[in-house]
């Protein structure tokens, strides 16, 4: 019987470029307490922001995300017309369909790359990641274009508690391809399904269609602060390990970006170095979902606090509940 | 063995002068760790998680809620204990 054939892809994938947009407006804490009758202080308190990025009217979450893909691009030294494949992770584009993906394909000038979007939340651009190392190494795709893109204020309701006050606007992007040594480690991912209830919309399309408010977003924040600052770091050790590596040989620490003091408890379970580089964007950015890894690194490599060559862990988390973690080498 | 009140008492006083600075002596049965503590719900979980772990007993999420005083949380511990 005559046998198909297979592809071989490289040996190994890592990130070539890395571009990054933010939301035009800079978002005060005072901005947004009056409605959920709390104050700067609180807020700085509660979540570490001091500031959040929001896009104008005018901005779609496609020109972020193309915005940020057109600095990747650059960054990696490529062409646009290289790309044969373009991934978009987010829930915020706010059609059914097409997908968000081919839309950016198309602007940018990707030919006919394959084009597709991923709904993982929080987690969607280490999701992104694992699929993007997974077709370099198995020959389906050379050249992978990554986008973590949100324009959450479409979604916030400012009288809500919960989580609106918290997000912000932005993408990050990167070109994923071929590398002669090890660049992406191994993606520990997985869910807590029966935590779907605790992050979502008030409301479905079809309920909105049928007289429901427009859906925005809420969530369970005590019961994520519990998963999130204790079970994550579970995840995050697991991910060292599956890379050969210990705690101590991490150089960077870029965790989604959800809430400050996630983060410092994250650090403080996982058993990081002291001397740590910690991506603390949600400072300036607030919580920006797919984007807030990509956006945190940028920020992180524009400072010179972290460094290309760097080791660097991500591990992202949210609605699902869905979680993903990764070693990579910074571009 | 299953723990004494008076132990889990001691031990969550521990937990919670460690996430918030206070004296262990303050962490008394009648305090409301929201009024008289100043522990606000994130703060909560993560003392829940730490007597969960200290104490080798499950606190679900729905039950933290009606954890009001320290000596709520003294009770269930024990009760979740045995």
């Amino acid at each position: 019987m005559t046998q198909m054939t297979i592809s071989r892809g490289a040996e190994y994938s890592r990130i070539l470029g890395l571009g990054a947009a933010r939301g035009e407006n800079l978002v005060m804490n005072d901005d947004v307490a009056g409605p959920i009758d709390s104050s700067d202080e609180w807020i700085r308190q509660r979540t570490g922001i001091v500031t959040r990025v929001r896009a104008s009217a005018e901005t779609s979450v496609i020109d972020l995300a193309e915005r940020a893909s057109r600095d990747a691009i650059a960054a990696a030294g490529i062409e646009a017309s290289d790309i044969d494949t373009v991934i978009l992770s987010t829930f915020t584009y706010p059609s059914v369909t097409p997908a968000g993906s081919p839309i950016v394909a198309d602007r940018l000038g990707c030919g006919t790359a394959a084009a597709f979007d991923i709904s993982a939340a929080c987690a969607g651009y280490c999701y992104a990641i694992a699929q993007a190392d997974a077709l370099v190494r198995t020959g389906q795709s050379r050249i992978v274009l990554v986008i973590g893109a949100e324009k959450m204020s479409d979604f916030i309701d400012p009288t809500d508690r919960s989580i609106s006050f918290l997000l912000g606007d932005g993408a990050g992007a990167i070109i994923i391809g071929a590398s002669d040594t090890p660049a992406i480690g191994p993606t520990v991912w997985g869910s807590r399904s029966d935590g779907w209830p605790l992050i979502g919309m008030t409301s479905s399309w079809l309920e909105y269609r049928d007289g429901a408010e427009f859906p925005t977003l809420r969530q369970e924040g005590a019961s994520v602060f519990k998963w999130a600052s204790f079970d994550m770091p579970k995840v995050a050790k697991q991910a060292i390990e599956a890379a050969g590596l210990t705690p101590k040989d991490i150089q960077v620490f870029i965790p989604h970006q959800a809430n400050m003091r996630i983060i410092d408890q994250m650090i403080k379970t996982i058993g990081l170095r002291e001397d740590i580089v910690v991506g603390r964007d949600i400072a300036e950015s607030g919580n920006t979902s797919a984007a807030s890894i990509p956006l945190a690194t940028e920020r992180l490599m524009r400072d010179g606090q972290a460094k290309s060559g760097d080791l660097a862990l991500q591990i992202g988390f949210g609605a699902g509940l869905v979680f993903a973690a990764q070693v990579i080498v910074l571009p | 063995m299953a723990l004494s009140e008076q132990d889990i008492l001691a031990g969550l006083a521990e937990i919670v002068a460690e996430e918030t600075g206070l004296d262990t002596a303050e962490v008394v049965g009648d305090k409301s760790f929201t009024d008289d503590l100043d522990i606000d719900s994130l703060s909560m979980m993560t003392i829940v998680t730490l007597a969960e772990e200290k104490f080798d007993v499950r606190i679900p999420d729905e039950d933290v809620k009606n954890l009001v005083t320290v000596g709520d949380a003294v009770s269930y511990i024990t009760g979740a204990q045995s």
